[in-house]
């Protein structure tokens, strides 16, 4: 058994009396990709701002490791998510400084490094990601793939135990999006790092994930857990089958009973 | 080249219970298209007929128009209980009726404008009222909690920041400030010259712009100019990275929005503020001389001289510190609105706008209580 990285318990999220999600119960090991998956609308991303430290749980917790995340003051909370990164879905890169000046945001607040020695990190950062050269780039003068990596490198800044992606495929082209995604998994390789991301392109899902969770809106709880190439051979939730196939496996039925209607006539 | 459209008609025939509209013509969104009453009349409430069947042999172009009136038309059929019978339409229009009522109305979607009571009216605005003043006193709050680890050296923002925030709010204030102050020391000399030519007093002209400037107008003018300016610019800028998940990244990196953000915005228009006073000051006593040397037979020394007489120290005092609080409501509302901007593109517009609202009314409610309480105390 793998050790638990972060554990949510039970938890129910609510914008005051509208409940999003209720009775959610899962763990994220470490080392693994864990994605967070359900149509639009399901409260995915809500559920990482509950798992940041953004938005607080109407019930429940989370665990990291054996630390409690809502039921700590101020501080510890604070230092619970120094280990973690996060990459926003639109990059969240400040719009007022240069891509170096972002980066070495984090750095600089929580070290006591020399500039230039945190000029050699940014550096190092930006190449990781495919963007040498790029420091005194402001976010706006970069396409969206690049403000999405550029991100992503300010995510590791801290070179983060724990990385979470609000999905980071979203509106890049396929090609981005794959490269993006190996990125993801050599970062995980190779830095050892833990990633929790939110996604439903179903490409990421099956290339990348190693464990998951599946939120459903109508009944408003996860209905399904588990490696997602596992869930789409096991699972017998309609609904999840339907989100895995991109809803192809239904059309197939319906087009063979069709074809039967023809034979019929 | 402009294809004339073919006059649309639209004919009825009844065939036993069939009922057959023969849909003729151009059916395009800048042609005169009939009435459909007397199809719907036709139909009636299903009582003579229970089929209805279209034929389409002389349509000509189509277009939404076209889709528009056969919805009606269908949607108007099943309701009285009577088959519509779309098979015969053109291919087009067949696939295009099935893509429209393919997915069901959703039940509850749609939203029905509800005429709340006046009473509800009332209470709404009264919880509105207490949740905006509980925000306010929440907002102040954390200010002062972040002044406070300021003070104890702990706040964590960047130098570069504050001075960008300086040089926004002072500098590049300037022309605008220059402006509206001489022009306001020349309207005051104006007003004031009529009444005291009268009396050959024109000399006290330099009495009234100089006091008026300083105790009042001078700050009046700068702070009404930098909540146009700054407290919408700050209210948009925070509302901007609201939108962008930027504050949302600042937390999570272990930031605090309210120093790292607000406390340089602040704390940049609370140094500014009374400097920019005192240059309005002098701005308008330089707009009152231009009129009154220039109109009035009273030269330029004697102006400053009896200006100099009649301001005293007390009163510029009066007018930067009064400026001085105007700077921190400019501030508190623009920073405040923007914090709490919602997550959209009009969301920050109406940041700008309340910001800017909430400055005027705060500065407007500020400078009234000073003044009285200056005019209690007799300084």
């Amino acid at each position: 058994m793998a050790t638990p990285c972060i554990s949510v318990r039970n938890m129910t999220m609510a914008y005051g009396d509208f409940i999003i999600q209720r009775d959610l119960d899962f763990t994220i090991s470490r080392g693994d990709i864990f994605i967070i998956m359900g149509g639009s609308g399901c409260g995915k991303s809500t559920l990482l701002m509950h798992m940041i430290g953004l938005q607080s749980p109407a019930k429940g917790d989370v665990l990291y490791g054996e630390e409690s995340l809502w039921h700590a003051d101020h501080k510890m909370r604070q230092r619970i998510l120094k280990q973690t990164g996060v990459l926003f879905q639109s990059g969240a890169l400040l719009s007022s400084m240069t891509l170096a000046e972002n980066i070495a945001l984090p750095i600089a607040e929580h070290t006591l490094l020399g500039s230039q020695r945190i000029r050699e990190i940014v550096s190092y950062k930006l190449a990781l990601v495919g963007l040498a050269g790029f420091e005194d780039y402001y976010p706006s003068e970069i396409s969206g793939g690049m403000q999405k990596r550029a991100g992503l490198a300010r995510a590791m800044a801290m070179d983060p135990e724990i990385l979470f992606f609000d999905e980071p495929s979203a509106g890049l082209d396929p090609i981005s999006a794959k490269l993006l995604d190996d990125l993801i998994r050599s970062l995980r390789d190779n830095l050892g790092a833990t990633v929790v991301m939110v996604t439903h392109e179903l490409a990421s899902i099956f290339a990348i994930g190693t464990n998951s969770v599946f939120l459903d809106p109508e009944t408003k709880t996860m209905i399904a857990s588990g490696p997602p190439q596992k869930l789409l051979v096991e699972s017998r939730d309609p609904k999840v089958i339907r989100f895995l196939t991109r809803g192809e496996t239904e059309n197939q039925e319906e087009n063979k009973t069709k074809d039967q209607d023809i034979c019929d006539l | 080249m402009t294809v004339k459209n073919v006059a649309c008609e639209i004919n009825v025939a009844l065939n036993g219970r069939t009922l057959e509209a023969s849909i003729i013509g151009d059916w395009v969104l800048d042609a005169q298209i009939p009435s459909l009453d007397i199809v719907l009349a036709q139909i009636g409430d299903g009582s003579t007929i229970n089929r209805l069947v279209f034929s389409t042999e002389e349509l000509g172009r189509w277009d939404s128009m076209l889709m528009t009136e056969l919805i009606r038309l269908i949607d108007y059929g099943a309701k009285q209980g009577v088959q519509v019978d779309i098979t015969t339409l053109p291919e087009g229009i067949h696939g295009l009726l099935d893509l429209v009522y393919a997915v069901p109305e959703r039940v509850g979607a749609r939203r029905e404008e509800v005429k709340a009571p006046w009473l509800e009216v009332i209470g709404k605005a009264g919880l509105r009222t207490v949740k905006d003043s509980n925000a306010l006193i929440t907002f102040v709050g954390e200010i002062t909690q972040s002044i406070i680890a300021l003070i104890r050296g702990r706040a964590r923002f960047r130098g570069v920041d504050l001075w960008r925030n300086i040089q926004d709010c002072g500098p590049s204030a300037l022309p605008i400030v220059t402006l509206i102050s001489l022009l306001v020391g020349l309207i005051l000399a104006f007003v004031g010259a009529i009444q005291l030519a009268l009396f050959g007093a024109q000399i006290y002209i330099a009495d009234l712009v100089g006091l008026g400037m300083t105790r009042e107008m001078g700050g009046l003018m700068a702070a009404i100019i930098m909540s146009g300016r700054t407290g919408a610019a700050y209210a948009a800028q925070l509302g901007t990275m609201q939108v962008n998940s930027e504050i949302d990244a600042l937390k999570t990196m272990g930031f605090e929005p309210m120093e790292f953000l607000v406390l340089p915005r602040i704390l940049a228009l609370i140094l500014i503020m009374p400097l920019l006073c005192l240059y309005a000051d002098l701005m308008g006593i330089v707009g009152g001389s231009l009129v009154t040397v220039g109109f009035f037979d009273v030269s330029l020394l004697e102006y400053f001289k009896r200006t100099a007489d009649a301001v005293h120290l007390k009163d510029l005092t009066i007018g930067v510190v009064k400026c001085a609080i105007f700077g921190v409501l400019i501030a508190l509302s623009g920073c405040m609105r923007g914090m709490q901007c919602g997550r959209s593109a009009s969301a920050v517009g109406e940041a700008a706008t309340s910001a800017v609202v909430t400055g005027i009314v705060f500065i407007v409610i500020a400078d009234s209580l000073m003044t009285v309480i200056c005019n209690r105390l007799g300084v």
